[in-house]
């Protein structure tokens, strides 16, 4: 996984974080590289947040050594660390007006006002709030406090930005244009963006790697297109996208091994023949139970052979609701690539 | 919100309505009507209605040697009691704050207690502990006394703002480069400011007008409510007792005041962010 | 420099929590708990009756002596109106407390919690001396009372023995009125406080199940505001347990609790007696404060 033409940013060596008899992370071993975009993905407790809090300095390891560039910084204070954070709730200083705020790591730097004035104009600009540098955080919008808190930790030029969940507060649209806009800054200032999220699309979106969490340990370390395609268990394929998982009697007749393996929705067919030969293909028939018409494609459940209901997902390229739902009780044909079957390991 | 909720909130009875304010004047009248008695000529009686208006007790008490120490001593123990108060509670609300250790509650408790207890029960142990070791009453005995009950009142200020103050702010001012000792005066101090300056000036009005514990740490040293509290037994100075009397209520009722719109003022800016 | 020293903080939390918790920790432990036991210790020594020196040996003489008839009603009497002042008090408190809680517009209502909090904070002793001018004999309320030809029924009140004197500024309805003045504003404020967490919603439920304003009044709004009159009671009654200023200012030769321990440490001399008099005011609180905490009065504070 490591490569070695690049330099490594940021190495976990067998990090735990015990909270008395909680283990909030176990074991864990990472590499992330100088200049990616990395996301550590997972749900609510999964030890991502604890992670990265560790990173920053706010936590330190019960067992374990945490690396930066190659130095070990597991009992720096965070002052002492060439990383900055952008809280998920800001935590933008009340008492300050947005340019004090931007300018509050290069004032404890005793740079002179004179450069800290021109480096916070520089800031705004990359965050597109020229002019703002006189408001007071309670005068902003949410999207707006976002991004003085961006401008106030990359003005440090850290080695290593950190972000923890900074979209969750705002509305969807928004989200979605600061997850652009997020991407962009990283590939103008070329820093190492490490991502802390619970939401698989956003982790897919923006990063170059991901890491998804479960439970104190690490289940599967990738590019998106390696988690989405081949998820490693059972937890990261459901959790990243939805799949069907299939195992035992039924996974044998489709697969031929009793061990389960995850087939995403959407590469199955409905129906229709696949253009392949046929000894790529795997078909078996069944009955829709259920039909969900989402607008941009419609979600089927449909009951194989078996008992089982696996879930179909079809873009709604022809199709009108009228003939979608109609299908409700049909008996149908299911076919897909045996590419596609993603056995899972352990 | 403020109009929709008084769409929907009942109305008061005229006879809730009379009792609320019958309630209300018992509370206040009776200061007023010390205000009143400063500008009665009749120097050995309280004399109702008064028996004329004059200005002059004002100019008499201003010419009173004694008053002017006793004030000045008052004045010194409060400053000197409210600056330990203030160290004292807030080391306390930032160790509660901070980190939650075995005892917490004990604590809170023992710095409740000497307000709980009636302060004859702080008065009188103070003066046994004194005492019991020969020490001789002093200005500091008066200050230890008054910073036993001043520091609750900083403690709980503080500490109520440390609650109300996110916890990332200090992580974020440490993750931008600055060390303790800067996070404490660039964040921490000018976010607990007003909370101090409220706890500072509740306590200062604590001890500028306490007169139970003083009594018993004081020995032959006399504050200004000790003063008062001698003419209330043995009445040598009334129309001068009335003008210190109404001095005493404006200077504690300043920073009552101050403290009360800080506290709710704050809390209401708090809520408007969220 | 302060880098390196902010570090070496940084990487020992539990030394930073010592350092913060030692300073008040050594004051009020040393000092104020230091001093209640010293107080303690003192209620178990006695004084010798001819040198009128404390002698430092264990006895229980001391104790013995509060269980003298004359002690013993002294403590009755203290209690009594202790019990008087803190009924009056949340009797005359609920009104104001309700219509704050419940009725008043919320500008209104920041101008009346500061109307009722200033009192609480300030000038104990100038608001005992206002009722010494009221109270005078030839003072506003006497006045007032005359011009209502009202001077017969405050004869006879103030001719009740138990309760009478020479005048209202010299009895112990004097020192009612003075007393249930001084802490009123800290019944007020817990009743407030316990109205205000009783949801509108509970009233309009109350009421659309068929409750007239009364039923609802008694069955609803009472119980709630009950831990909130325990909460205000405790201070009420032991603030009135202990205060001698009041009972020195207006009261007679019949002495209470704190009047008595002042004048036993003052003038007798006598340490022991009085510390063990005030063992009285704690204990009693102690209890009070038990049985408050089992009816959820600590919920209002």
């Amino acid at each position: 996984m490591t490569n070695n033409s690049s330099t490594t940013a940021v190495r976990f060596n067998k990090v735990s974080r015990y909270f008395g008899e909680v283990k909030a992370v176990d074991q864990v071993d990472l590499d992330i590289q100088d200049g990616e975009f990395f996301s550590m993905l997972g749900p609510s407790g999964s030890g991502k947040t604890t992670c990265l809090r560790m990173i920053a300095g706010f936590d330190r390891p019960t067992a374990g050594s945490i690396h930066l560039y190659g130095q070990d910084v597991s009992n720096l204070p965070p002052y002492e660390r060439n990383v900055n954070t952008v809280f998920q709730d800001y935590a933008l200083f009340p008492h300050m007006n947005v340019g004090e705020n931007i300018a509050y790591g290069l004032m404890v730097k005793k740079v002179s006002k004179e450069e800290r004035a021109k480096r916070v104009d520089e800031m705004l600009e990359l965050v597109q709030l020229a002019g703002y540098a006189g408001r007071k955080p309670s005068q902003l919008s949410g999207g707006q406090r976002q991004r003085v808190a961006l401008a106030r930790a990359l003005i440090n030029h850290p080695k290593v930005l950190l972000l923890d969940e900074p979209l969750g507060a705002l509305d969807l649209k928004l989200r979605q244009q600061m997850q652009v806009e997020l991407k962009a800054i990283q590939k103008r200032v070329g820093i190492t963006f490490i991502f802390v999220t619970h939401d698989q699309e956003e982790a897919i979106t923006m990063s170059d790697r991901i890491a998804v969490f479960s439970q104190g340990g690490i289940e599967q370390v990738g590019s998106p297109l390696e988690i989405y395609e081949k998820p490693a268990s059972a937890f990261v394929a459901g959790f990243v996208g939805t799949s069907n998982l299939i195992s035992g009697e039924v996974a044998r007749r489709l697969a031929g091994s009793e061990n389960t393996f995850s087939l995403r929705p959407e590469k199955i067919h409905l129906g229709a023949t696949l253009e392949a030969s046929p000894k790529d293909v795997i078909s078996v028939d069944g009955v829709v139970r259920d039909v969900i018409y989402l607008g941009l494609y419609t979600r089927y459940l449909v009951e194989i052979e078996g008992g089982i209901d696996l879930v179909v997902v079809e873009q709604n390229l022809k199709t009108t609701s009228m003939d979608v739902l109609s299908a409700k009780g049909r008996k149908v044909k299911l076919s897909w690539h045996r590419d596609h079957i993603n056995p899972l390991g352990g | 919100m403020p109009s929709n909720s008084s769409d929907t909130r009942p109305k008061a009875s005229w006879g809730l309505k009379l009792a609320a304010l019958g309630t209300l004047l018992f509370l206040h009248v009776p200061i007023a009507i010390i205000f009143l008695y400063t500008l009665t000529p009749d120097e050995t009686t309280y004399t109702f209605p008064l028996p004329g208006f004059t200005l002059k007790w004002f100019a008499v008490a201003w010419g009173r040697e004694d008053l002017w120490r006793s004030l000045k001593l008052s004045l010194q123990v409060a400053s000197i009691a409210t600056v330990a108060a203030l160290i004292l509670g807030t080391l306390a609300a930032a160790a509660v704050y901070r980190s939650k250790f075995f005892g917490r509650e004990a604590i809170s408790f023992l710095l409740v207690l000497p307000i709980a207890l009636p302060g004859i029960v702080t008065g009188i142990a103070l003066r046994t502990a004194i005492g019991g070791m020969s020490i001789p009453f002093s200005f500091w005995t008066i200050v230890i006394g008054h910073a036993t009950f001043c520091v609750v009142v900083v403690y709980n200020n503080v500490l109520a703002r440390f609650r109300r103050t996110s916890a990332s702010m200090i992580e974020a001012s440490m993750d931008l480069g600055a060390n303790s000792f800067q996070t404490f005066r660039h964040v921490v101090l000018p976010n607990i400011a007003t909370a101090l300056l409220a706890g500072g000036m509740l306590a200062f009005a604590l001890s500028f007008d306490e007169v139970i514990v003083t009594t018993f740490t004081a020995g032959q040293q006399t504050t200004l409510p000790i003063w008062i509290f001698s003419q209330l037994t043995r009445p040598r100075d009334r129309p001068v007792t009335n003008v210190v009397a109404t001095f005493v209520v404006l200077i504690t009722f300043i920073p009552i005041f101050l403290a009360q719109r800080l506290s709710t003022s704050s809390s209401d800016t708090e809520g408007g962010t969220k | 420099m302060l880098n390196r020293i902010s570090t070496y903080f940084y990487q020992r939390p539990k030394l930073v929590l010592a350092l913060f918790l030692t300073p008040p920790l050594l004051y009020m432990g040393v000092v104020y708990l230091g001093s209640l036991f010293a107080l303690l210790i003192n209620s178990f020594y006695a004084i010798d009756d001819f040198t009128g020196l404390i002698i430092r040996e264990f006895t229980l003489k001391t104790y013995a002596q509060i269980f003298t008839p004359a002690n013993r009603e002294i403590f009755m009497r203290t209690a009594g109106m202790a019990a008087a002042v803190t009924i009056a008090d949340a009797l005359i408190a609920f009104p104001l407390a309700y219509y704050i809680a419940k009725f008043a517009s919320p500008r209104l209502k920041t101008w009346l919690v500061i109307a009722v909090t200033i009192p609480l904070w300030s000038s104990y002793l100038v608001r005992v001396y206002a009722w010494k001018l009221i109270l005078a004999k030839e003072g506003i309320l006497s006045w007032f009372i005359n011009l209502l030809h009202l001077d017969g029924p405050l004869d006879w009140l103030l001719s009740l023995p138990g309760i009478g004197g020479s005048s209202l500024s010299l009895s112990p309805i004097g020192m009612f009125i003075v007393f249930m003045y001084i802490w009123l504003p800290y019944m007020i404020i817990p009743i407030q406080t316990a109205l205000e967490r009783v949801p509108a919603s509970l009233l309009e439920a109350s009421s659309d199940l068929g409750a007239k304003p009364l039923q609802t009044f008694r069955t609803v709004i009472l119980p709630l505001a009950f831990p909130g009159v325990v909460a205000g009671s405790i201070f009420t009654f032991s603030l009135t347990l202990g205060d001698f200023i009041v009972p020195l200012t207006l009261g007679n030769s019949k002495f209470f609790i704190g009047q008595a321990v002042y004048s036993y440490q003052g003038t007798a001399g006598n340490i022991p007696l009085a510390a063990a008099m005030t063992m009285g005011p704690v204990t009693i609180m102690i209890v009070y404060l038990l049985i408050a905490r089992r009816l959820g009065a600590f919920d209002a504070l």
